[in-house]
């Protein structure tokens, strides 16, 4: 869910190439994206405001090394910067007290909180071998108590029943006892969704926690939240000591910003994140993997320049030999770079790697797939030897031919010798350009086969 | 994956209902006698003054003292209607924005700069709140306004021209059964808003069935049925491992034979990002279409008014595979006052049919967008 933020700020960011020391002045204009980035993806303007104005403060009059670009010097202070916010690694639950430790949830409905609660029985149960026991405190939704009874039984953890009837302090007072009796670790208890300025149900959640005293009070909150994360977290922090928050919902596409927002309001650790239906769909939440995740632009940028790098070399050196040698670019070439390409991960491997994909929709991306590069070795390998030397050859009932082999469409094999074509124009012209034209040639070459998935964009 | 959460419900009417031909829960059969006589009565009652116009009159606080003694059971403390200015006073918009121009009474860009933080801070969007300002700022500087307090009149113009153009509302007089499927993702308020829904019909005199089609959240089913008996209305439901698109076939089936006019299809949650249970929606649409062509007459999203910008991307992934004609915005009684509204608005089109303004059967309003940018504006200029 943390792609589209990191996209936004790398191609920001990549403006300001060619500059020797990051100015007020030179930085202004993207910082002023970076804010709007950070906007778009739902993180709360107080939040942005502050983190705008540190990345400033530590920005300008920064010499910027001779192996970075200011756009990446830049990246490297927000990212600094960031990762700072999130805070350095997983912070476990803390579980350090007499039995049975007691975990109190919290935050506005439709957050998660229940299937929350479920998760992470499935997960002290399973992962960190506890007794554990669910209790909901939810009187007011409809069938909120029967939800928590099913999911318990689903991950077969205790259940302590209670009543829509009931009042939620006297449920929680029992659980604990029944907690006690029953030798349990871990005590779960659910509450109500309830809003942040609905005063009567933050009172009760307050006597809840005065009633229990839990070692843990978990926020959650949905990563699809708005500017409003900052207000509703900065209530709950106020109401409730909390020791934790859950980010909910994550699998969506999200951009994530109320993770920050929530983060740097409350002060507290984000621990766990809901990815999925499943029960056991709850994450350990790593804030430096996802900050590497949110701000690797550096990373990616440097690996796609890698990747580059790679592809280009080798195919141009082995190239760059056979036009040394006088010799035609023939489609053996053409498939031999094909396949490096699916050695690469093929082109939806290469894709994920590049920034700026996250803008394609799921749909599209999709569609990209290996097949149309292994049709093309399909299309190649059903050809005779001497037709791959000479292209020239494959007429109409050849072409037929070669369609009925590789289980594709004559036109099929007609654009594949358009694109063969092109290339073996380049090639043609690498002899004239040295080894850089060649390398820039080869570029280009690239693009022209992204181009046939219609995918790969120019970078 | 879907097996994992197979288990066999709780509830014993489950149990029953597949030996039965009639799928109908029974609990709510019973019930179903009673309709005639509690649309009798609500008729008597909706023939006061009609329950939506008076929102924002005092006058309203009187009628809805009736209503409220039906739902001692909702532990309703306060009467049913509060107006939207009440509901939506205490937004951090409209604090915002009061503040403002309490602090400011200067026209200036400053004025306008910290306009568009509100703008943004509202959810609004980076771009609509761009383009808002960047008009008014034209229009500032051709000396169009007298003082921030036009301005600020102006800039209620824009917004509800912003929202006008989808202040549709749903009329489900239209077919009879009325077919609406609900969707959206999980946790938005679907369930709710049923039963929300289910009171406003029943109490317009129609007819309402529901169908409980989120078969796979743990007690939806559970849930729904409570909304049922709450509103005394049938709820045909066939367990938590069925297959959604056959109950909701069954309902529709149940609905024909029994003249029911209006029939709310519940689903389950769903993430837009995930294609194969997106793809369900489209089944049991087609489903649907092979007894009524016509159905669903409404496919309407319900968007939590908390969200963020993602609220675009969800729309727009339920629009492709689900085809929403309308939308329900709930959860606006906190303090994020929906500003996703207008982007959506702007971006779609689609009619915005409800908005849920608390936590009782009656705070389902229907969309009012004068009434609702009011109640986001500061109150000497609202109205």
């Amino acid at each position: 869910m943390f792609e589209s933020l990191s996209q936004r700020l790398s191609e920001t960011v990549n403006r300001l190439r060619g500059r020797g020391r990051l100015t007020e002045e030179n930085i202004r204009e993207t910082l002023r994206e970076v804010r709007i980035a950070l906007l778009e993806a739902d993180v709360a303007l107080p939040v942005v405001k502050a983190l705008i104005e540190r990345v400033k403060v530590r920005a300008v009059g920064q010499e910027v090394l001779k192996s970075l670009s200011p756009g990446q010097a830049l990246v490297k202070v927000v990212s600094d910067e960031l990762t700072t916010l999130m805070g350095a690694a997983n912070t476990e639950l803390n579980l350090a007290a007499q039995p049975p430790a007691i975990v109190l949830m919290a935050g506005l409905q439709g957050a998660g909180k229940t299937t929350t609660v479920g998760k992470l029985a499935r997960f002290l149960k399973e992962r960190k071998k506890k007794r554990v026991m669910v209790v909901s405190c939810d009187v007011y939704r409809p069938a909120a108590i029967e939800q928590l009874r099913t999911l318990a039984a689903q991950v077969d953890v205790s259940f302590f029943p209670s009543e829509a009837g009931q009042d939620p302090v006297a449920i929680a007072k029992a659980a604990v006892a029944a907690a006690r009796r029953e030798v349990i670790d871990v005590l779960l208890v659910d509450t109500a969704g309830r809003l942040h300025v609905d005063e009567a149900m933050m009172g009760e959640i307050k006597a809840l926690h005065g009633a229990l005293d839990p070692i843990e009070t978990l926020f959650v909150v949905d990563s699809m939240t708005g500017q409003d994360a900052a207000n509703v977290a900065k209530a709950f922090a106020d109401a409730l000591p909390l020791t934790g928050v859950v980010l909910t919902k994550t699998d969506g596409d999200a951009r994530g910003g109320a993770a920050l927002s929530v983060r740097y309001i409350t002060g507290r650790p984000i621990k766990f994140l809901g990815a999925g239906e499943k029960s056991d769909a709850l994450e350990p939440f790593h804030p430096d993997r996802v900050a590497q995740r949110i701000l690797g632009m550096g990373d990616v940028l440097s690996l796609v320049e890698e990747v580059e790098r790679k592809v280009d070399q080798e195919k141009a050196q082995k190239l760059a030999e056979k036009v040394i040698k006088g010799k035609r670019f023939d489609l053996n070439d053409m498939r031999d770079q094909l396949e490096q390409m699916s050695n690469m991960g093929g082109l939806a491997g290469l894709m994920d790697k590049l920034p700026g994909m996250s803008s394609i929709p799921d749909s599209v991306k999709s569609k990209v797939n290996d097949n149309e590069l292994k049709r093309m070795v399909a299309i190649i390998g059903s050809m005779t030897k001497k037709e791959r030397r000479h292209p020239d050859l494959l007429n109409g009932s050849r072409k037929a031919r070669v369609a009925r082999g590789s289980g594709t469409q004559p036109a099929d094999v007609n654009r594949l010798l358009k694109q063969f074509m092109q290339m073996e124009k380049m090639m043609s012209k690498l002899s004239k350009g040295g080894s850089k034209g060649l390398l820039r040639q080869m570029r280009g070459a690239m693009k022209g086969m992204g181009g046939m998935g219609g995918m790969m964009p120019p970078r | 994956m879907l097996k994992f959460w197979k288990k066999k419900p709780a509830e014993p009417a489950t149990a029953e209902s597949p030996a039965a031909d009639e799928h109908v829960d029974r609990t709510a059969d019973p019930a179903s006698a009673e309709v005639g006589s509690a649309i009798a009565e609500t008729l008597a009652e909706t023939a006061a003054p009609e329950p939506q116009a008076p929102d924002l009159e005092p006058e309203a606080e009187e009628t809805a003292i009736v209503e409220a003694a039906r739902e001692a059971e909702q532990h309703e403390s306060q009467p049913a209607r509060r107006s939207w200015r009440e509901r939506l006073s205490g937004s951090g918009f409209a604090k915002s924005l009061t503040s403002l121009f309490v602090r400011h009474p200067k026209l200036d860009d400053d004025l306008l700069d910290e306009l568009e933080t509100s703008l943004i801070t509202a959810d609004v969007g980076v771009e609509a709140s761009t383009n808002l300002v960047e008009d008014l700022r034209k229009r500032m500087h051709k000396r169009e306004f007298a003082d921030a307090g036009e301005l600020l009149k102006a800039l209620r113009n824009e917004l509800v021209s912003l929202l006008k153009p989808v202040e549709k509302p749903l009329d489900v007089s239209t077919a009879s059964p009325f077919v609406i499927l609900t969707v959206g993702i999980n946790g938005v308020g679907k369930t709710t808003t049923i039963g929300k829904l289910a009171r406003r019909y029943t109490d317009e005199g129609r007819g309402v069935m529901l169908a409980a089609g989120d078969t796979f959240r743990a007690a939806a089913v559970e849930q729904l049925k409570t909304w049922g008996e709450r509103n005394k209305v049938p709820v045909v439901s066939q367990g938590q491992d069925a297959d959604s698109a056959s109950v909701i076939f069954d309902a529709l089936q149940a609905a024909r034979s029994r003249g029911t006019q209006v029939l709310i299809a519940d689903t389950a949650g769903r993430l837009h990002t995930q294609g194969g249970l997106m793809d369900e929606l489209g089944k049991i649409a087609r489903v649907m279409k092979k007894l009524d062509t016509a159905a669903p007459h409404e496919v309407l999203m319900v968007i939590d008014g908390t969200t963020g910008q993602n609220a675009i991307s969800q729309l727009r992934q339920f629009r492709d595979t689900a085809g929403v004609t309308g939308l329900v915005v709930t959860k606006l009684d906190g303090t994020a006052k929906g500003g996703v509204m207008f982007a959506l608005a702007r971006e779609f089109g689609l009619p915005i049919r409800y908005v849920g303004l608390g936590e009782t059967a009656t705070d389902l309003r229907v969309f009012d967008a004068e009434a609702f940018v009011d109640g986001l504006l500061p109150a000497s200029l609202g109205g």
